[in-house]
């Protein structure tokens, strides 16, 4: 502490900018642009991925069995449910759920247009998500022909929520056969699925008449308390035929999202966006302190030749493009919560602001700052203080 | 070569000090054997017409260029040859008051003062802001101590810069026609505070001037043509 105040000195940088309102503004609102830009694509781009998982981590399950033809939640195949009763002689597994997977065509009760929608079927008695008023609605499955349909679905689907809520009977076809609504889930619409339902399995083989009897897409396993899953996954991988692939909770929800970020040009795209951000930044910050530099060269000119060190000079370019970056970000971050807010509401994407990305954008705005300093530091070298007599 | 005993050194020896500029054809000898000391409290004026390299020698010996031939000493320290680092150093100990003031727009007065009492070592900063306060009420500017350069007068703006150079407490002083900006009666003043001030620090002053009103201020007047020092009239 003793040594602060010895050591401190006159805030010369913070002088600088200040004393310079108009300037200061400028710079600032360059660097929130870049942060905004950059928060809102590494936002959409993880949100994206994000969304396409949705469903997969509402299952109630640790280990999730699945056929090793599976590519993604849009392209699942199927196995023999025999391997899922199978892993209940491994002695941590406490219980399993047969889950079938498909796309079918869901018509609009009140366009009468038909739409594409993710279908998933079990037995009304097992468990299937984690939320545990789920069970209670399950029951209503039990008569064949009945539905969960889900609210968060998109729009196109039609108004089968509303209507469901007004005390409607909500009747339509599914696959060319007539469903009936017979309660609400929450899931949300992913990246290849716009909207769900969930049904009882015999209704869906009624439905999905080309789904073999003894086949299922999902295999849900349920583990003893305190049981590591990962070496359950060993043991299991080991026993079962390589028919199946047995995978953690994080792994199945890992697999979807590196489907989308390896098979599509989604993270690409929103990468590049950032970079861009990135770019502009930089531009803007080395613009504002090159001339800043530029205008002070016989002011900094002049304290070279009292007898300050061209490091305690750099030190001030430093601590100019540190506060820029600092003053740079708050604004940002707070607009990047703002919108996220508003992205959130206009497209159900599940767009957070999360930590790990609040900490890279601000490290991308300081290297920003840092390195445009940096640049503007070379035109140090040139003031000669011989010259400002 | 043999220093002379520390109790008569003087501020500034300098013997055969030649300085050229440019390169190859159009080199131009701008110094020519100039050989001068300035004794420690001594006021020297260096007068001139513009372009005799007046200017130049107070940058070699404000350790501001390269000494490129002859002997350059200031404070027992040979500036030939000298490191970088080393006349940065040296800079520490050597005020300047330059033609335009040079103050720093972005700060105060005060804070002006203090960028030059924040070369001193081993002060809190709160003694440092005291000492730039003080100095600007011996320049007697104790009611502007807060506003930028951009509202103060000519004079006062040159008196915050001789408060600034004195903070540092140099213990020689060089300045560059600290007058030219001046009107006679405000020059006046601001060469008399000058050299009152410097008395007072047994501070060295090497002044240079085309300002033939504040000649009599001198101990000791310097005259220079073509890079030649003209035999002083002691």
């Amino acid at each position: 502490m003793n040594s602060f105040w010895k050591t401190r000195r006159i805030p010369l940088a913070w002088l600088l900018l200040s004393r310079q309102p108009l300037r200061l503004f400028v710079a600032l609102a360059g660097i929130c642009f870049a942060g905004i830009l950059m928060f809102m694509q590494l936002g959409f781009r993880d949100g994206l991925f994000d969304a396409s998982v949705t469903v997969h981590k509402l299952f109630d399950t640790d280990l999730v069995l699945m056929s090793p033809r599976s590519m993604s939640s849009i392209s699942m195949s199927g196995f023999p449910r025999r391997r899922l009763i199978q892993t209940m002689a491994h002695d941590d597994v406490i219980g399993i759920t047969p889950v079938n997977w498909n796309f079918l065509l869901w018509r609009n009760p009140e366009t009468l247009s038909t739409r594409s929608i993710l279908a998933l079927g079990f037995e009304p008695s097992d468990p299937l998500l984690k939320d545990s008023r789920f069970a209670f609605k399950a029951k209503a499955l039990n008569i064949r022909g009945r539905v969960l349909f889900d609210d968060l679905s998109r729009n196109e689907f039609g108004p089968v929520s509303k209507w469901f809520l007004e005390g409607r009977t909500v009747e339509t076809e599914v696959a060319g056969k007539r469903v009936r609504v017979a309660g609400l889930v929450s899931l949300g619409p992913s990246f290849g699925a716009d909207g769900n339902l969930i049904t009882s399995r015999e209704t869906f083989l009624n439905l999905s008449p080309s789904t073999p009897q003894g086949s299922i897409e999902i295999g849900l396993i349920r583990l003893k308390p305190y049981s590591d899953p990962e070496v359950v996954v060993t043991s299991l991988t080991k026993s079962l035929p390589n028919d199946v692939r047995v995978l953690t909770r994080n792994e199945f929800i890992e697999f979807e999202k590196n489907y989308w970020r390896t098979s599509t040009s989604i993270g690409f795209i929103f990468s590049l966006g950032a970079a861009m951000g990135f770019v502009v930044g930089c531009v803007i910050v080395y613009q504002i302190l090159y001339s800043d530099v530029s205008d002070h060269l016989p002011e900094y000119a002049t304290l070279l030749a009292m007898g300050y060190r061209l490091k305690t000079l750099l030190g001030v370019v430093a601590r100019e493009g540190i506060l820029l970056a600092i003053m740079g970000y708050l604004p940002a971050y707070a607009s990047g919560q703002a919108l996220y807010a508003l992205v959130r509401n206009a497209t159900k994407l599940p767009v957070q602001m999360d930590i790990d990305r609040a900490v890279l954008v601000f490290s991308l705005i300081l290297v920003m700052c840092m390195g445009s300093a940096l640049l503007a530091m070379r035109r140090l070298v040139d003031a000669d203080p011989a010259e400002i007599f | 070569m043999n220093l002379p005993s520390k109790e008569i050194s003087p501020a500034v020896d300098i013997r055969g000090l030649n300085h050229w500029f440019g390169n190859g054809e159009t080199r131009k000898q701008i110094l020519q054997s100039i050989s001068m000391q300035i004794e420690p409290g001594e006021v020297v004026l260096l007068t001139g017409p513009s372009g005799c390299g007046k200017t130049t020698l107070l940058t070699l010996i404000g350790a501001l260029r390269k000494v490129e031939d002859g002997d350059l000493i200031v404070f027992g320290h040979q500036l030939r040859g000298s490191l970088r680092k080393n006349r940065q150093r040296l800079r520490r100990q050597i005020g300047m008051i330059f033609q335009g003031h040079n103050l720093l727009r972005c700060l105060t007065a005060e804070q002006n003062v203090q960028m030059g009492s924040d070369l001193l070592r081993g002060f809190s900063y709160s003694e440092r802001r005291n000492q730039a306060r003080e100095w600007l009420k011996v320049v007697g500017l104790e009611d502007q101590m807060n506003k930028l350069p951009h509202d103060l007068s000519g004079g006062q703006k040159q008196r915050v810069a001789i408060a600034r150079a004195l903070a540092a407490r140099p213990k020689l002083l060089l300045a560059d026609e600290p007058t030219s900006a001046l009107d006679s009666s405000t020059g006046r003043e601001v060469v008399d505070l000058l050299k009152r001030l410097a008395r007072n620090q047994s501070c060295s002053v090497l002044m240079v001037t085309h300002d033939p009103r504040i000649l009599d201020v001198a101990d000791r007047l310097l005259k220079m043509e073509d890079g030649r020092l003209i035999p002083p009239v002691r």
